[in-house]
């Protein structure tokens, strides 16, 4: 063994806490770890390249003609619903695949190593918002195909995408604090999908609020789903900007300001 | 390793380990119940005891992995709960099973290791090519871990743990599942450690390891320090090897008996069947005397045999009970040791 690696670092600060800096740069590397993962594993891509096409596609034709009285008209009213609806349920895969690498004998020596304490999970849900970059540009491919042609332009259907990114990676701390408290990977995702499953349906995603009945309306017009779709509709239809947004970035904010905190003690608990 | 250490003698002599009371249960199981150990920087201690006695639990509470119940414990006078953060800088850990990125390769262990630690981009890839050269790595350093042999595994879970050159490393059973020549290719290198002045604390269920490599040793048993001492301490505890003969005609056994017990000037068993003779051997030089006396005597042997000590038999001595065991049969032991890991 020759000598060079091993001879020591001549003086080490030692700090019992983690700057933000470092914090930051934990993450980053922990989600360089995790794009290196989705390349070795392509195969974990299918969700989210099949579901934003087989989802749109179906909604489109079954619902399109019932709701707005033919498919294209539909579009406007679809194509934001299945995107919110499509990339936040991708988002519950990052819980599952938190919990499956948890199990991983890796983990031990992240939480050995001097690192930030929730680097490992940002890293995870960071480097997941490449799924849900593929899953927008996927859906809005999609509806293009389908005859879609937002009048916001372009660059509003970007701030779009992009806002439903970062809404879905704060929701995605949710899933991924279900993710460190259960036992098993599926669990995971039968918690998650009793809870998003209502969340997604009972809003305007998919149909018109004032056809529910009132005591409904109330649900799904409090619902933070129904505020992002009426957000990123706004955007791609009529490129404005309304109070819609504001509250959707707000909720994302509470949710993380919750969800991280809570999830990295659990995590830290964990044995 | 000078400025890190806050004793008053670093390196040499001061305390890598101090541990008081530990204590952890896992529900009914209360797997560690008051271990003290202390462990002087510099050296190698080994921490020995069967499946299921505490010895992973231990190393993991000090390894700031656990938080112990009850009981403090100090890593180079830091505590590990609250100074934790500046323990894991001190400290290297390598576990039972391999603590490495299964889907990633070699490089990419090692480079994502080394970032974590502050490496800057260029210093993690010369850092993760150096140890992969040192550890005999390099030819397998792009291919994905998945087609890795064990040895190779917990070559490159050593090498990671090496990145930070951290004063004190762990290993949970180093050589557990390693074939003959994997496992002395790790004890060299754990040698070679402690030479560049690191301190190992190691568990290991062979007492052969803890003789090879360990200065000190505990033996640890349902989740308690039962024995502590230097290697020589402790196999004068243990008692003496017995040597086995296996006669080739048994009619020749009372004799040949007769005559090991002459010569050996001790008790032995036999056991007609197999045709074979056990006796204590305190003096192996006698064992000379006692073959020729054997040829002289025309007694033809079959097989020649030295039983060292095992385990199970420290444990007898120690503790008065033998490794916990199906009264059934031994075939059941493992899968009853199994399960207690699986717990």
């Amino acid at each position: 063994m020759r000598t060079t690696a091993l001879e020591r670092n001549a003086a080490r600060p030692l700090k019992n806490h983690t700057s933000f800096g470092q914090s930051v740069r934990h993450s980053l590397t922990m989600a360089y770890r995790g794009l290196l993962k989705i390349r070795r594993t392509p195969e974990q891509l299918f969700d989210v390249t099949l579901q934003p096409i087989l989802f749109t596609l179906m909604f489109t034709y079954i619902f399109g003609g019932a709701i707005s009285g033919d498919v294209h008209s539909y579009l406007p009213v679809i194509i934001p619903g299945i995107l919110v609806q499509t990339v936040i349920t991708t988002s519950i895969v990052t819980g599952v695949q938190l919990r499956e690498d948890m199990d991983k004998g890796v983990f031990d020596r992240f939480k050995s190593l001097p690192i930030a304490r929730m680097a490992p999970l940002a890293g995870a849900l960071l480097a997941d918002t490449i799924r849900y970059a593929i899953a927008t540009v996927l859906t809005f491919a999609m509806g293009y195909i389908m005859g879609y042609n937002p009048d916001g332009g372009l660059g509003h259907v970007a701030i779009a995408a992009l806002l439903v990114i970062v809404c879905s990676w704060a929701i995605s701390w949710i899933f991924a604090f279900f993710g460190v408290i259960a036992r098993t990977a599926s669990s995971v995702q039968g918690i998650s999908m009793i809870v998003l499953f209502p969340l997604t349906f009972l809003s305007n995603a998919f149909v018109p609020v004032d056809t529910m009945p009132n005591w409904l309306q109330w649900f799904v017009k409090a619902n933070p789903i129904s505020h992002l779709v009426t957000a990123v509709r706004d955007l791609t239809n009529s490129g404005t900007v309304g109070s819609d947004l504001a509250i959707s970035l707000i909720g994302a904010a509470i949710i993380v300001a919750i969800f991280a905190p809570l999830t990295v003690r659990a995590y830290m608990r964990r044995t | 390793m000078d400025s890190p250490i806050r004793n008053d003698v670093p390196g040499q002599g001061g305390w890598a380990v101090e541990a008081r009371g530990l204590r952890k249960a896992f529900g009914d199981n209360q797997a560690v119940d008051g271990v003290d150990l202390n462990v002087r920087a510099g050296t190698i201690y080994g921490v020995l005891g069967p499946n299921g006695a505490g010895k992973t639990t231990t190393i993991r509470m000090l390894a700031t992995l656990l938080r112990p119940d009850a009981g403090s414990a100090r890593i180079f006078g830091y505590d590990v709960m609250k100074e934790s953060q500046i323990v894991r800088q001190l400290i290297g850990v390598t576990g039972q099973y391999a603590s490495v990125d299964e889907s990633l390769s070699a490089t990419e262990n090692l480079v994502i290791f080394s970032r974590l630690l502050g490496l800057g981009r260029g210093e993690a890839r010369r850092k993760a090519a150096e140890l992969l050269e040192e550890f005999g790595l390099t030819e397998a350093a792009k291919r994905p871990l998945k087609n890795f042999s064990g040895g190779m595994r917990r070559r490159l879970d050593l090498a990671a743990s090496l990145i930070a050159q951290p004063p004190l490393i762990f290993l949970d059973e180093p050589t557990t599942g390693l074939d003959p020549r994997t496992r002395s290719q790790m004890w060299d290198t754990i040698r070679r450690l402690v030479k560049t002045g690191s301190t190992v604390l190691l568990t290991t269920q062979y007492l052969d390891e803890a003789d090879q490599l360990a200065d000190r040793i505990a033996v640890i048993d349902r989740g308690r320090v039962v024995a502590e001492g230097t290697v020589d301490e402790l196999k004068a505890s243990i008692g003496n090897s017995s040597l086995q003969l296996r006669i080739q005609d048994s009619r020749d056994i009372q004799s040949a008996r007769r005559i090991v017990e002459q010569v050996l000037n001790v008790r032995s068993s036999v056991s007609a069947e197999a045709g074979k003779i056990t006796a204590p051997m305190a003096d192996a030089d006698r064992v000379t005397d006692l073959l020729v006396s054997l040829r002289n005597e025309g007694v033809r042997l079959a097989e020649i045999s030295v039983q060292k000590p095992t385990l199970d038999e420290v444990f007898l001595t120690i503790t008065g009970h033998g490794v916990e065991r199906n009264q059934a049969s031994d075939s059941d032991d493992e899968s009853k040791r199994l399960e207690e890991v699986a717990r």
